[in-house]
């Protein structure tokens, strides 16, 4: 969670110009570039001539990388190479699913804090800076042992254990845009709290919002690997590069190259939303320029 | 000063108070009977009922809460479930061994990460700065739990230089603790120095960019002075705050690390203690850490305040 | 002492001066054990602490036999209501007290009726016990009770000082006193367990180390490295798929026995809703879903051949095993028959099981087999806690459970196949079952006993309750120094005889 909390200032630019300077920033196009083919391969894997993920053989069996087998096979005799791919739909879906979940829950109570102030901010912020104060793994981890371990509880405790940086994320742009003129003008006309907040509030504090997603896709990536790794994520047979990397950990002198691919897989995605995150920013806030 | 103080300490009661709320419900909420976990093979039906009702959990759960907490207040978190200790011993004893290895793993980054931000900021847009971003960015993007892993294979069953596992204190021996310490905290460093590396870089150029360092450098002061002697001092703000605030969190990120390198801490005791269901040590164990990181923030705050002269008159 | 012990200890002396640690064992376990103290401890892993730490009553050989230990014979009265143990002369505890039968007695009492206790249960046929003699300890049983003896030689018969557990209570784990080889220094908990050389052990010529460290693990990989760089000298327990490493390192050496217990499969039968299944209903889905399985295999892939394929709660190579009922080889025709004859097409099933990895990789093949025969098997895998909780409650189909095993037939089946039983979480419910347990257990004759334990084998492995895969082999690495290390079935260290040279 290191790369946290960003703060850039509210843009004043169209986002036709955002756009353009985000098609201009070379970290977007790498991230991009490096995500686009995972994803598109994740989403085709029904399609893609490759072994049956879950085909096992008893009579191949911790197979070095071959020309059949081009990532070797696993302890039950299975292509790797084959629940790569099926597992970078585990992964993808984590990141993104968990990430829409803190959005979902955390925006609202974010807007809610700092639009009205007073008992709604301190009963929410107090919860927040609680919650804030728990070690994000550690609140994963019994969020994920009390919903049971599957794919999609991960999925909730990760994007529940996100969410206090979203709330706060949140609650600090609107402090910030609740000043300007053009929300003091909206009020003055009359319209409601609801109008105001979703016409003239959100539309200005979206672009922070969506950097901090991008880059906290990448932190929950992580964890679903990490819950995974420690068995609380996907479920047997199906594959995740987590608990791939769980497994392989055990036949590290056996097959050392079996704990290579999957952590480098989650590497290579992870570097791809921290790019897009990165770019995302410099395009979106203009401090950097 | 002293009010700020106060009414920072204030407000962090009640944090204090939820957070012992989350952790007790959350832990209740846990599916899996403790007693039945610690039971393991021998399990006889009179014999759990007498534990459950030794241990209390027959009481009705706010009951159980009131209890806890008016106990924690007079400094008893409860004994763990599972080897008897009282959990205040328990967190004496590990305490130190996660401290010893944030503390590496925050000079390791520190040494790092410092260094390679003001040249990077120095060297804005060219060779320098991009490599060392793109250090940053794969220090960022590693998975720590498989770099562990990796590292075990290579290190230790490959090369056989440093001991796979286990913990020495320093006050036993020195040059061991280090030796089998120094691959976690390594581990545990990697998203750390990025953090670093990225705000050194960013606190150093807008600070370059400032009239003061345009103005020593018009008067002909050398590059490395400027650098060193006036920007490094007034980006030095930021960083020391961030870092206040980022112990908390390398204090978190110590749990996998402790899983992977078997390190007896904080982390390996929490994970643990939530697998075999030890509530007292969950609750304990999180409470703790809870106020840990509360207090740093303070103190981050109090650091930036007293570090500010400008802030500092204000008070 | 005899001339060859004293050039021996004067050799030992001088190795001991040279490389200061020569003596000192580290062994590394599989987990950490939880609290010290016999009455109160439920780990596996504490048992193989105190083989170091206490010693008991009656010990278990390699062959699974009840052989003295503090008590140097023992003989039950013809009604099999009484147990008359002598004691072992000249035995002190490692606070210097005697260890005499008022010792026998109070310890257990203590077991009895130590609010903590966890030993009631395998104690529960004891109505008295009385010193008859200032060695001999006369029980009184409520009614005969074949496997007393067998429990006496595991945690409820480790003799503990009077006078320390009268101090320290419930809490006497925290520093345990007891009458065994090594004596207890330090623990530091995740970290290590630390024992001492005791002068006065009555075995103490046995006895060649000065000092015993056991540091908790669990990693097999992390395990297997710090065998290999030489920071620890012995393995509890290595990884199946780790062994040919071992035995390929000449700097290494390896042993192994066939475990007591025995890895299987529970269908829930009795306990709630979930019986209504159909696994639960129809003996012959069962039956299919066992035929299904190429045991072979699994040892094979999972186990590099190092467990032992099994149909029964004991092992092929245990006495009380049934030749007449051999282990089948996998029949997937027979399997797809069975499962049209039930009535179905294809079956739906869910298998609870914990998420280690060697379970998980077990369950995965066994997925894949039965697949075959018509079986739609989902897996769910949940924390150890999680899975126990489910399994008492009920709330399964079928789980995958493991058993560690006793030295007796009795602790290996009566409590999961009794209608009765403490761990019969299929509540499998036969009254002939019933009979047959409780008989044996009453039955002092070693042939009656085998009788009604084949018979009782016959019902179970057609109703099938409980699907046994097959029964671990206890693997163990070490370093090549170790001299005199033996593997047990009980899977306990004895380090009696254990030599490190330098």
């Amino acid at each position: 969670m290191s790369s946290a909390v960003q703060s850039p200032a509210l843009p004043k630019k169209q986002p036709s110009r955002a756009w353009r300077s985000l098609r201009r920033n070379p970290s977007a196009i790498i991230g991009a570039l490096i995500i686009l083919p995972i994803a598109l391969l994740a989403i085709l894997a029904p399609l893609l001539p490759i072994a049956d993920p879950n085909a096992t053989s008893w009579t191949a069996i911790r197979l070095a990388p071959n020309a059949q087998y081009w990532m070797g096979t696993d302890e039950i005799g299975r292509d790797i190479f084959s629940r790569m791919i099926w597992g970078a739909r585990a992964s993808l879906l984590a990141g993104t699913i968990s990430v829409a979940i803190a959005l979902v829950t955390g925006v609202p109570l974010g807007l809610l804090a700092g639009y009205f102030g007073g008992w709604v901010d301190m009963v929410i912020s107090r919860i927040t800076e609680a919650l804030l104060a728990m070690p994000f793994l550690i609140m994963a981890i019994a969020l994920a042992a009390f919903l049971g371990p599957s794919l999609t509880n991960a999925m909730i405790a990760i994007g529940l254990s996100a969410m206090p940086i979203i709330i706060r994320l949140t609650r600090g742009q609107v402090l910030a845009v609740k000043a300007e003129d053009y929300v003091e003008g909206a009020r003055a006309v009359g319209l409601n709290h609801f109008e105001i907040m979703s016409r003239y509030i959100l539309p200005n504090i979206v672009p922070p919002i969506i950097v901090q997603a991008a880059l906290t896709i990448a932190t929950a990536i992580i964890a679903e690997a990490s819950l995974s790794f420690l068995g609380l994520g996907q479920q047997a047979p199906a594959p995740s590069w987590g608990s791939m990397l769980n497994t392989a950990k055990n036949f590290l002198s056996q097959a050392p190259t079996y704990a290579l691919f999957p952590g480098l897989a989650i590497f290579l995605v992870v570097v791809g939303f921290n790019l897009l995150g990165d770019g995302l920013r410099d395009a979106l806030d203009p401090r950097e320029h | 000063m002293h009010i700020f103080l106060a009414k920072r300490l204030l407000v962090a009661i009640p944090t204090l108070l939820l957070v012992s709320v989350f952790v007790f419900f959350l832990q209740k909420l846990l599916p899996g009977d403790p007693v039945l976990a610690l039971a393991g093979e021998e399990r006889d039906p009179a014999t759990l009922e007498a534990i459950r009702e030794q241990l209390g959990f027959n009481d009705p759960l706010i009951v159980q809460y009131l209890r806890w907490i008016g106990a924690a207040l007079t400094g008893d978190l409860g004994t763990s479930l599972r080897t008897g200790q009282p959990v205040l011993e328990l967190i004496g004893q590990k305490l130190p061994v996660t401290l010893q290895l944030a503390t590496m793993a925050l000079g390791i980054a520190f040494l790092f990460g410092v260094p390679a931000g003001i040249y990077a900021a120095v060297r804005k847009r060219r060779a320098g700065d991009y490599t060392a971003n793109f250090i940053a960015l794969t220090l960022l993007s590693v998975p720590n739990f498989w770099l562990g892993i990796m590292l075990i294979l290579l290190v230790s069953v490959n090369l056989n230089w440093l001991p796979a596992s286990g913990y020495v204190s320093p006050l036993e021996n020195f040059a061991l603790s280090m030796k089998t310490m120094i691959m976690p905290a390594l581990v545990l460093a990697t998203g750390l120095a990025a953090t670093l590396l990225r705000h050194t870089r960013s606190s150093m150029m807008g600070v370059l960019k400032s009239d003061y360092i345009r103005t020593a450098r018009a008067k002909g002061l050398a590059g490395r002075n400027v650098v060193l002697g006036h920007a490094f001092r007034n980006a030095v703000l930021p960083i020391i705050t961030l870092t206040a605030l980022l112990f908390g969190e390398l204090l978190a990120g110590a749990v996998l690390t402790e899983q992977i390198f078997t390190i007896p801490g904080f982390g390996k005791l929490i994970v643990d203690a939530v697998f075999t269901r030890d509530y007292a040590v969950v609750q304990g164990v999180v409470l703790c850490t809870a106020a840990g990181f509360i207090l740093l923030n303070i103190i981050a705050d109090v650091l930036y305040v007293l570090l500010n002269p400008r802030l500092r008159a204000q008070l | 002492m005899t001339w060859k012990t004293l050039a021996t200890t004067a050799l030992a002396g001088c190795l001991f001066a040279f490389a200061g640690q020569a003596a000192d064992l580290r062994i590394a376990l599989q987990d950490d054990p939880d609290m010290l103290d016999p009455a109160q401890s439920r780990s596996f892993v504490g048992r193989i602490v105190y083989a170091s730490l206490c010693d008991k009553l009656v010990d278990v050989n390699e062959n699974v036999e009840l052989v003295p230990m503090l008590a140097t014979d023992w003989a039950f009265s013809d009604d099999g209501l009484k147990l008359v143990m002598n004691l072992r002369d000249g035995v002190t505890f490692h606070d210097g007290e005697v260890m005499n039968a008022d010792a026998v007695v109070y310890t257990i009492n203590r077991n009895i009726n130590l609010k903590e206790s966890r030993r009631k249960s395998e104690l529960a046929s004891i109505d008295s016990v009385e010193a008859t003699g200032p060695l001999q300890v006369t029980f009184t049983l409520k009614k005969p009770d074949a496997s007393l003896v067998a429990q006496l030689s595991d945690r409820a018969g480790m003799i503990v000082s009077p006078k320390a557990a009268e101090a320290a209570g419930a809490n006497f784990g925290a520093n345990p006193v007891c009458a065994g080889p090594f004596k207890f220094v330090e623990r530091v908990a995740q970290d290590r367990i630390v024992l001492e050389k005791f002068a006065d052990y009555w075995n103490a010529d046995a006895i060649h180390l000065n000092k015993v460290t056991f540091l908790p693990i669990p990693d097999t990989t992390v395990r297997l490295a710090n065998l290999r760089s030489g920071d620890v000298q012995l393995v509890d327990r290595i990884a199946a798929t780790d062994a040919g490493i071992v035995q390929g390192d000449a700097s290494l050496g390896y042993a192994e026995a066939v475990g007591l217990g025995s890895m299987g499969m529970y269908v829930n039968m009795g306990n709630g809703p979930n019986a209504e299944k159909p696994m639960g209903q129809h003996k012959a889905l069962r039956q299919a879903f066992s035929a299904a399985i190429d045991r072979e295999a699994i040892n094979q892939v999972v186990f590099s051949g190092g467990a032992l394929p099994g149909n029964q709660p004991w092992p092929p190579t245990s006495p009380w095993y049934n030749q007449d009922l051999p282990v089948e080889p996998r029949d997937i025709e027979k399997a797809k028959a069975l499962v049209k004859e039930a009535g179905f097409d294809r079956v739906a099933v869910t298998l609870k099981h914990h998420n280690n990895p060697v379970v998980t990789q077990t369950m995965q093949m066994i997925q894949a087999m039965v697949a075959e025969a018509g079986f739609d098997l989902s897996l769910l895998s949940t924390e150890f806690a999680t899975l126990l909780d489910n399994q008492s409650a009920g709330d399964y189909e079928l789980t995958r459970s493991d058993w560690s095993g006793r030295p007796d037939p009795d602790g290996n089946v009566h409590t999961f196949y009794h209608s009765k039983g403490g761990l019969n979480d299929p509540k499998y419910n036969n009254p002939e079952v019933d009979r047959l347990l409780d008989e044996a257990r009453a039955s002092t004759d070693p042939v009656a006993r085998k009788a009604n334990y084949d018979e009782f084998a016959a019902i179970v492995t057609d109703e099938l309750p409980i699907i046994t895969i097959g029964h671990q082999k206890y693997l163990y690495g070490f370093t090549a120094k170790l001299e005199g290390f033996t593997a047990y079935p009980d899977a306990m260290i004895r380090l009696q005889g254990v030599k490190l040279n330098d």
